[in-house]
């Protein structure tokens, strides 16, 4: 985005948002995993980098000591008063709260209401590959990636799919738009809970069989959740959904364009499929998340203050050697695979049984059209920048 | 005989259990693992269970030898 200083030192001075991160970030992470395994920066008022593998893990078990009230790092923290609900529960939430609020998601997100959605899913997706035919070059990202996601999420919510571009400008804002000013940062979020108020209202007056009716008739401590916490748990179901699971595709096909080996092998041998999809989720794994530090502590040596950010990479704790075999290495029927991508302890991503089956659908539907492609231009490749990566430009060549 | 075990206060519903061993491990209603039934694990499925115990993320999966 350009409002930060260029990063010099990344031990001491690192920003995620930096174009060099957002180029290639494992080489960051491979050298601070072995020269200063726990970075700072005093960007965004304080920040900690732990790279290792048993690192992450361990904080994301800590909810003792570190708190999921923000987990965007910006130059804004919700406020202590906030704790333990947050601004978005589930995610936003520390126990005792956390678990009731993702008890209502979980449900509707479990592996046998998801296997429901998968036809529609594949049904789109061709629909997608249908409509590009012809074209010799197709940016995956843009006109196939990035469109599968929005549309799920919109059926299962029951909002029109026609609004999708103002889901993803919405989504583009909370997650990329980080080192705006406050006042910036909010009124960007006032125009989607505007719109939310009004379909929700309308479900209210006529239940749906779909997850905003749902959301209506849920319950968290014994009393029935208001617009307002409809809205931000639809916004949540947005953040969360949309961003990740198109980086999560388009990375995957990234890879197979630059890997031909690997393409043609998934072409000539479909049941590799569940390995692969694991693999390439810890390879790739786009999200990287945040906790607040509750009170000044040590930690492992690290003099930790009171609401300092700490970021949990899982993308780099997948890529420790200590915990990974050939970890810089894509190996496609890699069978032990205690991948991190979905988080790890009490947060893990509701949506995670959703994601695979996406993501698992669109490279079945994508190899099925184009069994042979390449990168059109690598220069042409942009990826976003923060705290969720994938590529948001992807130009491919496709061969007939 | 092997056995398997899920433990429930550690399981957070990742599912690696039952993609990698759909004979010995079923899903909830909330997308947490349970082995199914006992959990004996028959001869020639012990490499499947090893692969459930190998990648649950939160070393939920336990084996053991049972009389
Ligand atoms: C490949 C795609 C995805 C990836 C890599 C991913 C990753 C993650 C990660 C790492 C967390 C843990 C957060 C933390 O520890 O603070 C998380 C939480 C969450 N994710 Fe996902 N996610 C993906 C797709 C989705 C989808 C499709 C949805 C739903 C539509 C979703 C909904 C959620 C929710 C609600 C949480 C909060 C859970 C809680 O705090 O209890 N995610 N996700
Ligand atoms: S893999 Fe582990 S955490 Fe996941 S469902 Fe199975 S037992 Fe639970």
């Amino acid at each position: 985005m350009g409002l930060h200083d260029r990063v010099a030192d990344w031990a001491k001075d690192f920003d995620h948002t930096d174009e060099v991160w957002a180029a290639d970030p494992y080489a960051i992470w491979d050298e601070l995993r072995s020269t200063c395994p726990v970075a700072h920066s005093e960007r965004y008022g304080g920040v900690w980098l732990p790279t290792r593998h048993e690192d992450v893990v361990a904080i994301a078990y800590d909810t003792e000591r570190f708190s999921s009230r923000s987990v965007v790092v910006s130059k804004f923290r919700a406020p202590i008063e906030l704790a333990p609900v947050g601004t978005a529960p589930p995610i936003s939430s520390d126990p005792p709260f956390h678990k009731q609020a993702r008890k209502v998601l979980l449900p509707v997100f479990s592996p046998r209401a998801i296997a429901a959605l998968e036809p529609s899913t594949r049904a789109y997706c061709e629909e997608l590959v249908e409509q590009l035919r012809g074209r010799d070059v197709v940016d995956a990202a843009a006109d196939y990636a990035q469109h599968i996601p929005v549309r799920v999420i919109a059926n299962m919510l029951g909002l029109p799919e026609s609004d999708a571009d103002m889901f993803r400008r919405f989504v583009h804002h909370v997650l990329e738009g980080v080192s705006l000013p406050i006042e910036e940062r909010v009124a960007g979020m006032v125009p989607l809970f505007d719109y939310l108020q009004g379909h929700i209202t309308a479900h209210a007056d006529a239940p749906q069989n779909d997850l905003i009716s749902l959301l209506l008739d849920s319950e968290v401590d014994g009393r029935k959740l208001d617009v307002f916490e409809v809205a931000r748990t639809i916004a949540l179901l947005l953040i969360a959904g949309i961003d990740t699971t198109w980086s999560a595709i388009g990375a995957s096909i990234w890879h197979l364009a630059r890997t031909p080996a690997d393409r043609d092998r998934l072409v000539a041998e479909p049941e590799l499929m569940p390995k692969a999809i694991e693999e390439l989720l810890r390879a790739y794994a786009p999200v990287t998340m945040a906790r607040l530090v509750k009170e000044d502590m040590d930690w492992n040596g690290c003099p930790m203050k009171a609401d300092d950010w700490v970021l949990l990479p899982f993308p780099s704790a997948n890529r420790d050697p200590a915990a990974f075999a050939d970890a810089d290495d894509v190996v496609l029927d890699r069978e032990v695979n205690r991948h991190l991508a979905f988080g790890v302890g009490i947060h893990r991503c509701v949506g995670s049984h959703l994601a695979r089956m996406e993501l698992t659908v669109a490279l079945q539907t994508w190899l099925a059209a184009y069994p042979d492609f390449e990168l059109a231009d690598a220069d042409a490749v942009r990826w976003s920048e923060g705290q969720v990566r994938g590529p948001r430009a992807l130009p491919l060549r496709i061969r007939a | 005989m092997m056995k398997v075990h899920v433990d429930q206060d550690r399981c957070q519903g990742h599912g690696r259990c039952y993609l990698a061993a759909p004979e010995l491990f079923a899903a909830d209603d909330l997308g947490n693992g349970r082995e199914i039934g006992a959990g004996p694990v028959p001869a020639g499925l012990e490499h499947q269970a090893q692969l459930a115990v190998a990648n649950c993320p939160e070393g939920a999966v336990a084996m053991e030898e049972t009389s």
